[in-house]
């Protein structure tokens, strides 16, 4: 027996913090070579306001994806991070638009709405034992219904609200240093994936997070309150998508209540190429944060290519396939 | 006899890990050839390669006479050498027959299922197996020991000659294995040769023939299996002499009371069930497969609901209702299924002995003191003799005996002062054995209330200071530990049915 531990314990994966290193090194090796791959393909490609534009585009789908990381590691899976996002930016369009609060209100209105919803999904998940898949796609379409009720199906527009789009327009670093003008939204996404990686990997949340996904009735059986945690974990991945519902209506400059459906399929997918098992117990925020940069790494490569937007989907989907498989043959080897 | 197999100089590496030097075994025609040795001593691997799991990476197989190589089950299969796995794998949601010709269904034109046939076949194999049951039962329904069968109808079905069992009694009761016995004696006379694998002693000298014993990956010896003493094969499995100490118990006198339960109650699985235990004593529970001792546990420990019943813990009544309200109270529950409810397998040993504290190693705002998690592990791992590389291996690569010790450690790090064990020692080697025991009196010594819930009786009469017996969800009775108590005297408790109980009552 000791001679096979021997072995194994020399493996990097002894750590918990470095589960699912290869994949992550994987899909870190494959945005490297995409990106070589566009420059050549194309000179536009590698210009510094293309860059831009591609974290840009990066910044709602990566924080919606470390949301649904949070859920995906507890075993679980969150279908309403779209449509709760939306839920989130109406919510700050009648905080900030409707009744006229000020901004900083309106943000702190669409962070606590979305960690109630995420409470709410969490509550039919732990304490009515609704399996995940099932509670978050009802809270997905009564969040869509909602969004569109409240807002009277038209966009609300935040005019009234002067420095509301600076929120992900703006550049706080590009005032500091102007050749490098990264839009705000790109900063957030970075302080939220630091956030919830150093919650994952240094609180008792964190831990559980991990725990859950690993034997969730040994938990329970270790007289831990697991619905309890569960519904903090959810509460948290909705909070988030609260964030994710501020940028997008910041860089809308509206709430736009049409929107939101297929987003978590896209942050699903982030979380997916970024090396985080679906069946829970495994996975990193900065693989999650790779998963999101290659997928829009991709769209904007294919585009500035002039790839028609319809294959781009295609390729989107055949990524996802060649990334899990990569993922599994790697596993298999390493028994 | 004639050889059905002969395997020599068997060598099989995998990366880093010579599994297997030089090892050789054979199996004869109408013999129950067992297969011994501790966890990881190559006995599972010496048999997926007999069964064309694993290729070998020297030596010779010779089947039948030839010498071949099979690289798939399927080809050991036509080989004549089926495999009842450990873990069975049947689908529960296909019946009996459905599940024997999973793959071979027989067909009629167009793809057509031809069910009447599949039944019959399978009605053949049950008869010629002297089984009663219906092809067309669903296989969830029944029985672990009646799954088992089919399994073993399964392998017949292929028209195995040899028959490689592992572990296949670890789910059964007396009464089953008595049955499975029975079968593999009606295989025997037919000229079947079977690979018997199991760690119980008493089992092997019932039913095997030969006795080949593996260590570290080498083969130690092959003996006859009734004329050896049961000591000299675990002196070769463990490589020296395992000394067990008889039984003391201790006089505990007026020691305090520290669990007292009294009228706990659910359904037919626990019927009004009262017992005290005293701080510093082993209350072994003994009762057949299904006797309620595992759910009188769980219902204590808060892991399901009870109908009625009282709980008190060190003279105060507490109100249990989930696994943490019972952790709060000092009660601990260490699960005879570790892998599916002790532990956390995808992570390592120091989070899986912090999993019940982490309120010990985080401040007011939830962040984790790694550096405090690591030493409390390390300290654990010493106390305990936990054999592991270090504090952040993952507990899965740990051997059972170890992964016990990791979750014993879980439970004395949240101060848990009732601690009852379910099965503490399944799935663990003799050698390890021993030393569970010992911690088990060395906690007790130390003021720990543990109980114990066991299948074995010898585990019961090794540990307990007093034993109580359950059977069909009552507690039939509480006897003395020690040398007064036989294995009769738990087992006529054990078998005390409540419709034998009236009538005797109305003579009296």
């Amino acid at each position: 027996m000791s001679s096979v531990t021997d072995v194994k314990d020399k493996s990097p994966l002894a750590n918990l913090g470095d589960s699912g290193a290869y994949q992550k090194l994987l899909a870190f090796a494959s945005l490297i070579a995409l990106l070589i791959g566009f420059s050549i393909a194309s000179p536009n490609f590698m210009q510094t306001s293309n860059m831009i534009a591609i974290l840009q585009a990066t910044s709602v789908n990566g924080v919606l994806a470390v949301a649904a990381t949070l859920v995906i590691i507890t075993g679980g899976i969150d279908l309403s991070v779209g449509t709760l996002m939306t839920f989130c930016a109406v919510i700050a369009g009648v905080a900030l638009t409707y009744l006229g609060l000020p901004l900083l209100f309106g943000v702190i209105a669409a962070i606590a709405a979305g960690a109630f919803c995420g409470l709410c999904s969490g509550t039919f998940v732990a304490k009515m034992k609704i399996p995940p898949f099932i509670a978050t796609l009802g809270m997905m379409l009564i969040l869509k219904g909602l969004s569109l009720v409240i807002s009277g199906t038209r966009p609300i527009y935040f005019n009234d609200t002067p420095g509301f789009d600076q929120i992900s327009r703006g550049s706080l670093i590009g005032e500091v240093i102007p050749a490098l003008p990264i839009p705000n939204g790109v900063l957030i996404l970075f302080l939220v994936a630091i956030s919830a990686s150093y919650i994952l990997s240094r609180t008792v949340l964190g831990r559980y997070t991990f725990a859950l996904g690993s034997n969730e009735e040994a938990v329970r059986l270790s007289g831990v309150n697991t619905d309890a945690w569960k519904m903090r974990i959810y509460a948290l991945a909705g909070g988030i998508c609260g964030i994710g519902g501020i940028l997008i209506a910041s860089r809308l400059n509206s709430a736009q209540p049409a929107l939101g459906l297929g987003y978590e399929l896209e942050a699903i997918a982030a979380v997916v190429i970024g090396g985080t098992s679906l069946s829970g117990g495994r996975g990193t925020i900065l693989g999650t944060l790779i998963g999101a940069l290659i997928m829009a790494v991709l769209t904007n490569g294919l585009r500035v290519l002039s790839v028609a937007q319809e294959w781009q989907t295609v390729v989107t989907g055949a990524i996802i396939i060649l990334a899990v498989y990569a993922d599994m043959v790697r596993r298999k080897k390493s028994g | 006899m004639s050889k059905l197999v002969e395997m020599t100089g068997i060598e099989k590496y995998f990366p880093g890990v010579h599994a297997l030097k030089n090892v050789q075994f054979d199996i004869a025609s109408g013999e129950v050839h067992a297969l011994m040795g501790e966890n990881g001593a190559g006995k599972s691997t010496l048999m997926k390669i007999l069964s064309g799991i694993y290729q070998r990476d020297g030596g010779e197989l010779i089947i039948g006479g030839q010498s071949v190589s099979p690289t798939t089950p399927g080809e050991a299969q036509d080989l004549g050498i089926g495999i009842i796995h450990q873990e069975l794998s049947l689908m529960n949601d296909l019946t009996a027959a459905q599940n024997i010709f999973i793959g071979r269904e027989p067909r009629r034109k167009f793809g057509r299922l031809d069910e009447a046939m599949l039944n019959a076949k399978t009605a053949e194999i049950f008869g010629s197996m002297n089984l009663n049951l219906d092809p067309k039962v669903l296989v969830g329904s029944l029985t672990i020991a009646k799954q088992q069968m089919i399994e073993i109808a399964k392998a017949l079905s292929f028209r195995s000659n040899v028959l490689i069992m592992d572990e296949p009694t670890a789910a059964l009761n007396d009464a089953e294995i008595a049955e499975l016995f029975a079968i593999i004696r009606r295989l025997k006379s037919e000229g079947v040769g079977i690979v018997y694998i199991s760690h119980k002693m008493d089992e092997l000298k019932q039913i095997a023939d030969r006795v080949t014993v593996m260590r570290d990956g080498e083969y130690v010896g092959t003996v006859d299996a009734v004329e050896t003493p049961i000591n000299k094969i675990i002196a070769m499995m463990v490589g020296r002499e395992v000394n067990e100490k008889p039984l003391e118990v201790p006089n505990l006198g007026d020691a305090e009371v520290s669990l007292k339960v009294s009228g706990l109650c659910r359904g037919k699985d626990i019927q009004d069930v009262s017992f005290t235990v005293q701080r510093g004593e082993i209350l072994g529970f003994a009762g057949l497969m299904g006797a309620g001792r595992t759910e009188v546990a769980r219902a204590i420990f808060g892991a399901d609901p009870k109908d009625a019943g009282k709980i008190e813990v060190h003279g105060r009544q507490v109100a249990i209702q989930s696994p943490s309200d019972a952790v709060k109270a000092g009660i601990g529950y260490l699960s005879e299924d570790r892998k599916h409810f002790g532990l956390a397998t995808g992570m390592n040993v120091r989070d899986n002995i912090a999993l019940s504290s982490m309120d010990l190693f985080s401040t007011g705002r939830g962040v984790l003191n790694e550096d405090k998690m690591a030493e409390t592990a390390k300290l654990f791992i010493r106390k305990l003799g936990i054999r592991t590389p270090s504090d952040t291996q993952e507990v899965r690569l740990l051997s059972g005996g170890n992964q016990q010790k990791v979750v014993i450690a879980k439970w004395l790090l949240r101060d848990c002062d009732i601690l009852i064990f379910d099965e503490p020692t399944r799935g663990i080697d003799v050698g390890a054995k021993s030393e569970i025991y010992k911690l088990l009196e060395e906690l007790a010594a130390e003021g720990k209330t543990i109980i114990v819930i066991s299948s074995e009786l010898p585990e019961i009469m090794r540990l307990s200071h007093r034993i109580a017996v359950m059977c069909e969800g009552r507690l039939t009775g509480i006897l003395p530990g020690g040398k007064e108590t036989t294995q009769e005297d738990i087992m006529q408790l054990a078998t005390q049915r409540e419709a034998a109980m009236r009538v005797a009552e109305t003579v009296q």
